[in-house]
């Protein structure tokens, strides 16, 4: 399959690189780049007032008649099998209404794994639900009770006696890379690319650095938990869920419940955070299952633990990369491989070597990934999937590469940043990384950093400075949908089922719309998180901005013909085709003659007509294939490490991002921080333990997972170039991930430049620093 | 005995077992209280009692008996903010929302500790009369409140304004 995927991606690259650029989409630049009001201003978001308040109301928060409560069991053993189940003393407790088990489990078929090819397949594992006495991992749910309140669950679960047979399991990555495998493909991309003989290259070269780098696993640890409420009305299935995958998720349930689409009804208006963790799993099929059996609506909510126990996050690393360099300091060779866990049943491979194939030119390259096959929680993608860790390895390695040249590391990258896409040689649509370089630098200081390691010093505390590059590409999903509907107090109301967990989605696209539409922000309502609205893709690979923005074009040129066609021949526009008027103040007006102008309100009253609606697609993202399209950021960092205890302090934070236009500065500010305070907790303190011995999680809490809290987090600077891109809607690239990526090596190289201790494992604990 | 939430009484839960966050959640529906992790190590449930920082997830409902509770929703509304909850808006000090409502009314707790002298492990001078505000005083007293989306410099900058406004 993989192999064919990449032959059919390889032959769509190839004649689009053939078809001139003007027929495909983004051919001729979106003219709202010159011609933006409500875009581009620092508007405060929309749904700012429901969340301070608390008045949002969140997946868990819905008021619904009835409601019973769940909670779930979870294995305590790695692999086996449940060979004795006593389930009568929580049957009996107080409130119990049923126990389920792998023994009352409607029969269900599995679930489509996430993929490139089926939109709707949401499945991060294809492993059976409560279908068998099988256990594959530790943490697998293997029952659950239903009862009257949330106490009298919890209670009962805690009574339910189950004894397994425990089986050999492969819990050790260092064994498992013996029998690792090597996929065709990672992604859409082939997985093993070579260019020119790279190990050759790089045993000739004058300079060398060959290093492994490991990185350990993580979760998302969104603060909202995983939680459903699942209600059969009728026939109909009606779900409040908390997922970034509003419609891809009702598609799936009705697949795998033997149900119509329009049976199915998910609602996510608000998501308390997601990070690529708010998919589907396990508890989200099991509501709806015991919701059938008990006939009332039942809200799951999962402990913090069971977050940890059942939803995978980012999968554990080892890297390899060694980078050869001639006398002048280019680079001659750029090797990138190494080993992930992905189990045969998860779906979810970490990406980490694909944004070293687009940051630097080489005269070789080869780059390889290979699975390691344990028997774990399906991992899944979290933030910048691949990126986050892969430029970890690769930046840290161009600073090990400056400093045994002796060479300042921001030259070396400026000599080196590509200026086509390096393997495939196709051109960038836009790319500016060597601004964002030189302007971050200069804006930081960094002609203060000390060149000689552990040379600044302020009492116990070394200090230094470090930089890294960023990348993680463009990405527009095909079959996004929006509806629009105008008013006839010329107001407007966009709907898709898009959704919202903090990026600021309502509140952009609701300032795209009225500049699209030429209305005033005040007069567009952005509906979204409801199935039942025209499908958007799931929000991920930090495309649902250029996903929904590119719709809402294609919704508005629609608009722009049906509302020309109703303005007759009365209208001071009659007479003109589409591609001669816009739509501006409040109306459409040709783009020869301004004054020539017929507001909405009035092209409605005229036809009596209350409203005109116009549902489209967006068209297919076939830019993506014509043009390398990347975000890219340098990202600077100072920090000190104290001599007595070996704590990191980091003191200044720098990023500074080319992602096309910046569509609004405030929320894009926080999507930026947002990424970089990830980063922090990447390279300094979050590591998922799991014991080898048991393949068991040993901090499932946010008390033993640390993630960087308010101390910890210095005032972080961020800046762009602001350079639109040419070929997305808007002019605009995804901001959501490329935040995290580069942080980890700009911390790492900035704790060499302090200490001359150079950490290739994250995350770099105290321990990892004390003095020798 | 009841239970004073935002003004108004309510009786104890019947069943011991019930925190005092499910039962604003679940009995009362007022959500605007909200629960990250059930184990005090989050902070999203914080509420006042009393007017002090209180994790309603290891408080039991009953411990609330014949006291005060303020919640998210006795501090402001949509229509009539709080002067954070404003603050947390201008300054952009959330992205989901969801930790929000704990941060604001951590923070609300937290000022008042910082006027009454309060100290906490970053405060040089125990001695002296007053706290001397500055932004690693804020972050440290306010790190028990996580954030995942990484608002934690609107979140300051918010708590900063207000603070300043009252801090001559």
């Amino acid at each position: 399959m993989t192999k064919i995927q990449n032959a059919v991606i390889g032959s769509v690259r190839t004649v689009i690189g053939w078809v001139p650029a003007g027929w495909l989409p983004g051919g001729s630049p979106d003219p709202l780049i010159e011609r933006r009001a409500a875009i581009g201003r620092q508007a405060s978001r929309l749904d700012g007032p429901s969340k301070v308040a608390g008045e949002a109301r969140f997946a868990a928060e819905v008021a619904v008649d009835n409601l019973s409560y769940a909670a779930l069991v979870h294995s305590p053993i790695t692999r086996g099998r449940i060979m004795r189940l006593d389930t009568g003393a929580a049957e009996a407790a107080p409130g119990v209404i049923l126990v389920v088990t792998h023994r009352n489990m409607p029969r269900l078929g599995t679930l489509a794994l996430i993929g490139m090819s089926d939109m709707s397949a949401v499945g991060n594992s294809d492993l059976p639900i409560l279908q068998d006495a099988q256990v594959h991992y530790n943490g697998q749910v293997v029952a659950a009770v239903i009862a009257e309140t949330q106490e009298q669950a919890d209670h009962a679960v805690s009574l339910i006696m189950i004894d397994y047979t425990a089986e050999p399991a492969k819990t050790l990555f260092e064994e498992a890379k013996a029998t690792a495998r090597t996929p065709a493909s990672v992604l859409i991309e082939k997985n093993h690319v070579t260019v020119g003989n790279a190990e050759r290259e790089l045993s000739r070269s004058a300079h060398i650095v060959d290093n492994v780098y490991r990185t350990p696993p993580h979760n998302h640890n969104a603060i909202e938990l995983h939680t459903v409420t699942a209600m059969w009305e009728g026939d109909g299935l009606l779900v409040h869920d908390t997922t970034q995958m509003v419609a891809p998720s009702a598609t799936a349930l009705a697949k795998l419940f033997g149900l119509k689409r329009e049976q199915v009804r998910v609602l996510s208006p608000f998501v308390g955070g997601g990070f690529g963790g708010k998919g589907m799993w396990d508890h989200q099929i099991v509501a709806v299952a015991v919701a059938r059996m008990v006939g009332r609506p039942v809200r799951l909510t999962l402990s913090r633990e069971g977050v940890y126990r059942m939803i995978g996050g980012r999968t554990p690393s080892e890297q390899r990369v060694a980078i050869g360099a001639d006398a002048a300091g280019r680079f001659t060779a750029l090797i990138h491989s190494g080993y992930s866990v992905m189990p045969p049943y998860g779906a979810c491979p970490e990406q980490y070597t694909l944004g070293s194939r687009a940051l630097y030119d080489a005269k070789s390259f080869e780059f390889l990934q290979r699975h390691v096959d344990l028997d774990i929680v399906p991992n899944t993608f979290m933030r910048a999937p691949g990126e986050a860790i892969g430029t970890f390895a690769v930046e840290s390695a161009v600073d090990e590469l400056a400093h045994a040249m002796g060479v300042n590391p921001l030259d070396l990258r400026m000599a080196n940043i590509a200026e086509r896409h390096p393997v495939s040689g196709t051109p960038f649509s836009q790319h500016a990384l060597k601004q964002a370089f030189t302007d971050g630098a200069e804006r930081f200081g960094w002609n203060r950093r000390s060149a000689e390691p552990g040379s600044r010093r302020e009492g116990e505390w070394r200090i230094g400075m470090g930089c890294a590059a960023g990348s993680f590409p463009y990405a527009r999903m095909p079959g996004a949908n929006v509806r629009i509907t105008l008013h006839g107090d010329g107001s407007a109301t966009i709907a898709c089922s898009a959704q919202e967990m903090g990026m600021g989605t309502a509140t952009v696209q609701a300032q795209h719309a009225a500049d699209r539409l030429g209305l005033p922000l005040e007069a567009i309502r952005f509906e979204l998180g409801d199935s039942d609205l025209p499908a958007s893709p799931m929000a991920g690979g930090s495309s649902q901005t250029a996903s929904v923005a590119g719709a809402i074009i294609a919704a508005a040129e629609k608009l722009t013909g049906e509302m020309l066609r109703l303005a007759g021949n009365a209208s001071p526009v009659a007479g003109l085709r589409a591609g001669e008027v816009r739509l501006a103040d409040g109306g459409i007006a040709s783009i020869a003659d301004p004054s020539r102008h017929d507001s909405f309100e009035s092209i409605l009253a005229r036809a009596a007509r209350d409203d005109m609606t116009v549902t489209a697609a967006g068209s297919m993202p076939l830019e993506m294939f014509k043009f390398a399209m990347h975000s890219t950021s340098a990202v600077f960092c100072e920090l000190r490490v104290s001599d007595v205890t070996g704590e990191v302090r980091v003191d200044r934070l720098l990023g500074s991002f080319d992602c096309g236009t910046i569509l609004n500065p405030k929320t894009a500010a926080s999507q930026f921080r947002g990424g970089m305070i990830m980063g922090l907790g990447l390279a300094l303190t979050e590591e998922t333990l799991f014991d080898g011995r048991s393949g068991r999680i040993m901090n499932a809490s946010l008390a033993d997972y640390h993630i960087p809290t308010h101390l910890d987090v210095p005032q972080i600077d961020v800046m762009w170039t602001d350079i639109p891109d040419p070929r997305s809607p808007l002019g605009a690239r995804g901001i959501g991930e490329i935040g995290i990526t580069g942080v980890g090596a700009a911390v790492a190289n900035a704790v060499f430049n302090a200490t001359g201790k150079r950490v290739r494992d994250l995350p770099i604990t105290l321990d990892k620093l004390l003095p020798d | 005995m009841t239970i004073k939430v935002n003004g108004q009484d309510f009786p104890p839960p019947d069943d011991a077992r019930v925190s005092l966050l499910d039962l604003l959640r679940e009995q009362l529906h007022l959500t605007g209280t909200k629960v990250g992790c059930n184990q005090g190590a989050c902070g999203a449930c914080t509420v006042l009692l009393d007017g002090r920082r209180v994790l309603s997830c290891l408080t039991l409902a009953v411990q609330a008996d014949g006291r005060s509770v303020t919640t998210i929703e006795g501090l402001g509304t949509a229509e009539a903010m709080h002067p954070l909850q404003a603050a947390f808006i201008e300054h952009d000090g959330f992205q989901c929302g969801y930790c929000t409502p704990g941060q604001i009314c951590a923070a609300t707790a937290m000022l008042e500790e910082l006027a009454a002298g309060m100290p906490s492990y970053l405060t040089v001078d125990l001695a002296a009369d007053r706290i001397t505000l500055s932004r690693e005083e804020v972050q440290e007293r306010m790190s028990g409140n996580l954030c995942r989306c990484g608002a934690h410099n609107g979140i300051i900058d918010a708590i900063l304004e207000v603070a300043g406004e009252h801090w001559p």
